[in-house]
């Protein structure tokens, strides 16, 4: 009792509070989720730009003589498949089982791999038409919008490789943990430009 | 210290939600469903009206564009304290200003210029 009556009666006693420690790499989802917001900025310009040039064809084709709507169904499940197959990656990841967390990661791979084929197929089909970036500003976006997206699901698939080696030779250990959350970020986020490109480009395009 | 580190961790396994198998199901059949109907209006021209189908081809889009943001990327209003909708927020106002501002911009531009490039083509 005595002690407390002495120290209120002395002065106060200011505590420095510690600065918060952050756990490593705590602010990092954030950080990659603007990121992500950046480059939907990007695909926004590219959006835009196709909106704007999508009508001018310059007497070449039309999206009428180029789009084969089949192939684009194909494509849009073959992105959807792995972005549920990801997501299977990430449940099992949770669960700490390696094995599983790499096989449903190959299985990501292989759609990705198959969305990219396709998508290279189409477009070797319209260069070998004459379709080429050249031809009109209708064309000139397209390729840039359509292949843009096409370049970060190649970088997401070599991202995905990358870290697939470092579950086999690391586990799934924290850093591990966080860089394939990011890359399961990253891969949703793709497939959510994908929704803007099937209907803005290809079901759009062929009502024009 | 070592109990504080603890904390964090689990603050960071808690935190940052990887949905359950339930919600990315739900949200695969519902992306599916959504992504095959508007595919289906196109290919067999289910409605006649050209102006219609689009409008409902693209309420499809950002009902579906919806649905990833919440099943797959698992946002939620308090993910990251706020911060990652704020983001988001933000990220959607700039969209909604370039793309309706370059569409409408262009499209006046060239209903204003059309009918000059008419008679420049109809001169020779």
């Amino acid at each position: 009792m005595t002690s407390t009556a002495i120290t209120a009666d002395a002065e106060p006693v200011f505590h420095l509070e510690e600065e918060h420690a952050h756990a490593e790499g705590g602010s990092t989802m954030l950080g990659f989720w603007l990121y992500l917001m950046s480059d939907c900025l990007v695909f926004a310009m590219l959006f835009a730009a196709f909106g704007v040039l999508g009508g001018n064809y310059a007497a070449g084709p039309a999206p009428k003589d180029l789009f084969d709507l089949g192939l684009v169904a194909v494509n849009t499940t073959m992105l959807l498949c792995s972005s549920i197959t990801y997501g299977f990656a990430m449940l099992t990841m949770d669960k700490g089982r390696v094995a599983a967390t790499q096989g449903w990661l190959v299985v990501t791979m292989l759609f990705g791999l198959g969305f990219l084929s396709i998508e290279l197929y189409e477009f070797a089909h319209m260069i070998h038409e004459g379709a080429t970036p050249q031809r009109s500003a209708f064309l000139s976006s397209f390729f840039t919008l359509v292949g843009t997206h096409g370049l970060h699901v190649t970088f997401g698939i070599v991202w995905m490789v990358t870290l697939m080696v470092q579950v086999a030779r690391y586990g799934l250990i924290e850093a591990n943990r966080r860089r394939l959350m990011c890359l399961s970020m990253f891969w949703h986020f793709l497939d959510v430009v994908w929704i803007g490109v099937f209907t803005f480009v290809y079901l759009m395009g062929m009502l024009r | 210290m070592s109990a504080h580190d603890h904390a964090d961790h689990g603050h960071l396994h808690g935190g940052a939600a990887h949905g359950s198998l339930k919600g990315y199901l739900i949200g695969f059949v519902l992306s599916v469903i959504l992504t095959a109907i508007p595919f289906w209006m196109v290919m067999t021209g289910a409605i006649d009206n050209k102006q219609a189908t689009a409008i409902i081809v693209m309420a499809f889009a950002v009902v579906q564009i919806v649905v990833h943001m919440v099943f797959f990327l698992h946002m939620t209003p308090a993910s990251e304290g706020g911060w990652s909708m704020l983001a988001l927020i933000f990220t959607v106002v700039l969209v909604v200003i370039v793309l309706s501002g370059s569409l409408w911009v262009m499209y006046h531009l060239n209903a204003n210029m059309m009918p000059g490039l008419h008679e420049m083509r109809q001169m020779p």
